[in-house]
């Protein structure tokens, strides 16, 4: 579709019909990933959407798991245990550990001991994307930090330019170390670094992320930052809440309830 | 002219074959590393670097000391380095090389290795390095093969090879700046995140590559009757020596900093380094090793007297290169990534497959850089 006629379409007032995707959508059969296009009201514009999740560590129960099980097993995380060659998508942390530069001293010992949900921030200003040789990892227009597995090659620049930790290399053949496989997201092969990816197989079809749906206490709030009156925002208005480094300048799309 | 590197002694031969025995080696290692993957290393998710990068980094700097012939002898005519400036030359060549087989060894998916091409990423320093990185290594060997050609002709080199040594010049100092910079720019590594990192980089190599040139002019007095003089031994010495004090002085720099300002992420590494971290020493004895054998070096070579010594003045270059390389070929790299981003202190230990691999590309540049030397030699000396 020419952009004139793109931009006629859209003058015209027909915005919700027009740009590719909608084009897209006139032919389902042929998408590889069915997309529930009422998601979209046009094209993705760069910027428009910040996906951004909130994190209540005060509901978040100490020795729950479900949503990292959940996580790990949607997307085909192999189980290396706890060995150097560990592959993590989200994971919990000691709260100084998550966030070793607040100040901690005569900390209430209660939060002192709280375990934090530590995943990929999926940083507006992220430092990942910038030291990737082959654009392999990129910010997508919706500010998720994806990685393309097909074209890394391997370098873990990213995993150097991380200040989170964020990310995990495969040193070693995931696929045999798959505990069960699930059809939700390919395989990773060796060779190649992975991490969280804010669910975008399942935004697509208008799902929460993994995470968020399975949490018993309603823990995780996911939504559009850049949304003035979505709940995450109503709820980072209204509460004080922490990112994580923020002195770093990457602006986290992860925030915390303390 | 290669020709040439195919005749020789016996010890020529020798050295030869055991080269190649060591390869060998290394390559049966890397094909282990292929079929299992990099977890047959000792890296892993909170030291996703080790030997191979930090072995890179040394290197880079090794290369780019040929600066330290090729610019007094090309910019300010000092013609006591005649003779060797095509060693530096081919120094700088095989260390690129090294270099290079490094950063594939180090790689998930070498494979792919030419996705670093096809998508150029201007905002990575690893595209830029990989550039430059590539055309010294061409600059080079370039030059120093048709100075040395002309040579074996008795005509002066074409005009063209000139523009080439000149060009070389302000590039050796952006191979090792860019590779300063791939560490110096990235957030949350506090080690490796100070701008005295390049001109440290600069100090180092110049250090410790200008005594490994001093060490080789040696070698190649004793193994091939080929004397570079000790005019131009003692001038390169002068140089290492400053170059030394100069790498001591950021060294010192980073202390303060770290320490006066007393901010902990500044000092933790520092302190896992040099004291400890929680218990963690495992580099504390090699790092003292290092700072206390580059400052006895560095005075043995400031001190003119002692550097007129052969003896002393070969020790004092092997101190230099050993105390360079712990600094560089592991604390720099190794340290960066302790603590962890989120606070955890992990040691890390190279496996004997990552060593094998190690030693094996070590081998393939000292073979490269063998066959050059001899094919040099034999054309300087008219054999
Ligand atoms: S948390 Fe790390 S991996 Fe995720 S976007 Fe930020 S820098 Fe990149
Ligand atoms: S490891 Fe892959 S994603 Fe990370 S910087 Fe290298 S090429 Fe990019």
């Amino acid at each position: 579709m020419s952009q004139n006629r793109r931009e006629f379409l859209k003058k015209a007032g027909l915005g919700a019909l027009a740009g590719l995707g909608a084009a897209a959508g006139l032919f389902p059969a042929f998408a590889l990933e069915q997309t529930d296009m009422s998601n979209f009201t046009d094209k993705p514009v760069p910027g428009k959407v910040r996906w951004g999740m909130l994190i209540d560590t005060r509901k978040c129960l100490g020795n729950c798991t479900e949503c990292i099980v959940r996580c790990h097993h949607d997307h085909n995380v192999p189980d290396f245990g706890k060995s150097k060659n560990e592959v993590k998508w989200i994971w919990k942390s000691g709260y100084e550990n998550a966030f070793p530069t607040a100040s901690t001293q005569f900390q209430n010992p209660e939060v002192l001991e709280r375990q934090v949900l530590t995943l990929c921030n999926h940083c507006a200003e992220p430092p990942c994307t910038k030291a990737c040789p082959t654009e392999a990892t990129f910010k997508r227009w919706d500010g998720i930090v994806s990685i393309d597995y097909h074209r890394c090659i391997g370098c873990r620049f990213c995993m150097a330019a991380c200040p989170y930790g964020s990310r995990s290399f495969n040193w070693l053949d995931p696929r045999p170390n798959i505990k069960e496989l699930s059809t939700a997201y390919p395989t990773r092969m060796r060779g190649v670094v992975e991490k969280c990816n804010f669910c975008s197989e399942r935004l697509v079809k208008n799902e929460l992320p993994a995470c968020v749906e399975s949490c018993p206490e309603k823990a995780l709030i996911f939504g559009d930052l850049n949304k003035p009156d979505s709940e995450i925002r109503k709820l980072l208005a209204a509460n004080e809440t922490m990112q994580r480094k923020p002195e770093l300048g990457t602006l986290p799309s992860v925030f915390y309830i303390i | 002219m290669i020709e040439k590197a195919l005749k020789g002694g016996r010890g020529y031969w020798a050295w030869v074959a055991f080269l190649l025995v060591v390869i060998g080696i290394g390559v049966t290692a890397y094909a282990r590393q292929m079929t299992i993957g990099l977890g047959v290393t000792g890296m892993g998710r909170d030291i996703s670097w080790g030997v191979y990068i930090a072995q890179f980094t040394f290197l880079v700097g090794v290369a780019a000391s040929a600066v330290m012939l090729v610019l007094p002898y090309y910019l300010h005519n000092q013609k006591a380095f005649s003779k060797i400036v095509i060693v530096g030359e081919f120094l700088a060549v095989s260390a690129a090389l090294m270099c290079m087989l490094f950063i594939l060894a180090d790689m998930g998916r070498p494979d792919r290795v030419l996705n670093v091409l096809l998508y150029p990423s201007p905002h990575s320093m690893v595209f830029w390095d990989v550039m430059v990185l590539n055309g010294y290594l061409f600059l080079n060997l370039i030059s120093g093969w048709a100075v040395l050609g002309a040579e074996r002709k008795g005509v002066a080199p074409a005009p063209w090879v000139k523009a080439l040594i000149y060009l070389s010049i302000p590039w050796a100092f952006s191979i090792h700046t860019v590779t300063a910079f791939l560490f110096a720019g990235l957030p949350g590594r506090h080690l490796w995140l100070t701008a005295v990192l390049a001109p440290r980089f600069l100090a180092s190599a110049f250090a410790a590559g200008t005594a490994i040139l001093i060490l080789i002019t040696f070698i190649l007095k004793k193994v091939a009757k080929f004397d570079a003089g000790p005019e131009a031994r003692l001038k390169l010495s002068v140089l290492a020596s400053y170059a030394g004090l100069a790498n001591l002085f950021f060294l010192g720099t980073e202390f303060f900093t770290a320490f006066y300002s007393n901010i902990p992420a500044h000092m933790h590494s520092l302190q896992y380094l040099f004291f400890g971290l929680e218990g963690h020493a495992p580099l504390v004895p090699w790092m003292w090793f290092s700072l206390i054998t580059g400052i006895i070096s560095v005075g043995v070579l400031l001190s003119p007297p002692l550097r007129r010594k052969n003896g002393a003045l070969i020790a004092a270059c092997i101190g230099l290169v050993v105390s360079i390389w712990i600094d560089k070929g592991m604390g720099l790299v190794f340290g960066g990534f302790v603590p962890t981003p989120l606070e955890a202190i992990v040691d890390y230990m190279p496996t004997a497959t990552e060593i094998s691999v190690t030693l094996g590309i070590w081998a393939i540049g000292l073979l490269v850089l063998t066959m050059l030397l001899k094919t040099a030699i034999a054309v300087k000396t008219q054999e």
